[in-house]
């Protein structure tokens, strides 16, 4: 009985450590294709701010929408597109007006070497090639969607993943042969290259930001931070265009 | 008459329990009380939720068979044959069942994947690649599911009468005749009760299956796939197919009725 008191002790003092006491938490959501741009702008944050625990939530836009919209506690939302933001701007979770913080281009992205050969976009189409997409209802899939339809090129993909960088692991363990990514999603990877997307075929991914209803304080500062010179130049840094 | 009284029960382990019914049954309550019945005529005519159902029934069902014809034999030979090792391999046949899926999902890319130690031999040999395809899902349901039935499977035959088996080979019974006449009809009812939980199992596996076989409807966006994509997309839709997943596992439990899992708990007032 002592030992399971123990055990029990333990456990609790171990799942309280996962928060470190007494730092206000800022719970962020933001887009898979953000890894890299936000982990940056949290430490950067965070050395602002010793005070603030920065936690970054990463998914498909999509899947963090709906979270927000269950009731999720975020205080920051970052999507990759305007159409799940508007999601929750539509159902009264917003603070303010969003704002576009950066942009993104679509890049072909094949294993490293690029085995099978792929040239472009119209290779996409060949029936000897594994492609991985990301699904329609993901902003990297609707935007895959509207640059293969500007091509003309059909695709029968072997998977519909529900965030890009599913995709791009995908492709980097050999598991598939194509797929179509983020140009930001390209930076620091070895196992990947991208091939790419013609200008007038391609699109541009509009990232809105904004904080949230029930945010505290350093919701705000952190988007000030993203929005600020020092904010551009991390996501420069992690593959993204500013505006 | 005989009067039989419960046991005295320690202070506060009534309370606990009541937690414990209150914490299992609330979660069923909710997607009772949620789930948008109005909707459920959209949900059958909708040709992706059909693709997934068909989808989940036929793979399901072929890993049934594939942990059957694989898990019976293995729980037959954990049972009879002793053999240096024996441990070692029911610990290996067990394992899956603990195993959490997803990292199950990630093993068997290592070992099937186009890079796997199997799977990359196998695509070069055959073209055949295992990821990404139907028979992919089946495997990864078989993978995870089989144990259970090797399991009861083996506890069946490890508790039958063995005298019923010699008594068949002194009539004259050869080797597989005493086994499809006597051993298998006599384990019938924990037979039964492994192949309904590994079929409940496979019917309900999502980690090692969306890990390994990926998400295209229709070919491997199983049921419990599919919940999970519509929450993101509709998710009173979601909570629809929840709502028949959660049906169908009711089925199996009530199918094992008077078979292992009520052996284990009796519904007789205690003595």
């Amino acid at each position: 009985m002592r030992t399971m008191t123990a055990l029990f002790a333990l456990a609790i003092s171990v799942a309280g450590c996962t928060s470190t006491d007494g730092d206000d938490e800022l719970l962020v959501f933001a887009a898979a294709s953000l890894t890299e741009a936000f982990g940056a702008l949290e430490t950067a944050f965070e050395a602002d701010h010793p005070d603030v625990d920065v936690v970054i939530h990463l998914a498909g836009s999509q899947r963090l929408a709906a979270q927000i919209l269950e009731g999720a506690p975020a205080e920051v939302f970052a999507s990759a597109d305007e159409v799940q933001m508007a999601r929750v701007v539509a159902a009264g979770e917003a603070r303010a007006a969003p704002r576009v913080f950066a942009h993104n281009r679509l890049v072909v992205v094949v294993p490293a070497g690029n085995p099978r050969g792929v040239a472009g976009l119209a290779d996409l189409a060949r029936e000897d090639l594994s492609v991985v997409l990301a699904a329609g209802h993901v902003p990297a899939g609707a935007y895959t969607r509207e640059v293969l339809d500007r091509a003309g090129v059909e695709v029968e993909p072997v998977s519909l993943e529900l965030d890009v960088r599913s995709v791009v692991s995908r492709i980097a363990l050999g598991e598939a042969d194509a797929g179509v990514v983020y140009t930001s999603d390209l930076v620091g990877e070895d196992e990947v290259v991208g091939i790419e997307v013609p200008d007038e075929l391609n699109v541009t991914a509009d990232y809105p930001i904004v904080v949230l209803d029930d945010a505290g304080t350093a919701a705000d500062r952190f988007v000030e931070l993203v929005l600020s010179d020092r904010g551009r130049g991390i996501l420069e840094d992690a593959g993204l265009r500013v505006p | 008459m005989s009067a039989s009284t419960s046991s005295p029960t320690p202070r506060g382990i009534g309370l606990l329990a009541l937690v414990a019914v209150v914490l299992l049954a609330l979660p069923l309550l909710g997607l009772a009380l949620r789930a948008p019945w109005s909707r459920l005529p959209d949900l059958v005519g909708d040709p992706q939720v059909a693709a997934a159902v068909r989808l989940s029934v036929g793979t399901s069902l072929a890993a049934l068979l594939l942990a059957a014809v694989l898990g019976i034999p293995l729980a037959w030979v954990l049972a009879r044959r002793s053999f240096p090792g024996r441990r070692l391999v029911r610990a290996v046949a067990v394992l899956p069942m603990v195993l959490p899926p997803v990292v199950g999902g990630v093993a068997l890319l290592l070992a099937f994947g186009r890079r796997g130690i199997v799977g990359g031999a196998l695509a070069d040999a055959t073209g055949v690649s295992l990821p990404f395809s139907t028979v992919g899902v089946v495997l990864a349901q078989a993978f995870v599911a089989m144990p259970f039935l090797v399991v009861t499977t083996e506890a069946g035959l490890r508790s039958m009468d063995r005298r019923l088996e010699d008594v068949a080979a002194t009539l004259g019974a050869g080797r597989w005749a005493v086994l499809t006449r006597v051993t298998l009809p006599v384990i019938a009812p924990s037979l039964a009760a492994g192949l309904a939980l590994t079929w409940a199992r496979a019917l309900g596996e999502f980690g090692a299956t969306i890990t390994f076989a990926g998400n295209l409807p229709g070919r491997t966006r199983t049921m419990p796939l599919s919940v999970y994509v519509l929450l993101e997309t509709d998710p009173e839709a979601a909570y629809l197919l929840s709502l028949v997943l959660l049906a169908v596992s009711i089925a199996v439990l009530l199918g094992l009725r008077g078979s292992l899992l009520e052996r284990t708990g009796s519904d007789e007032a205690p003595r």
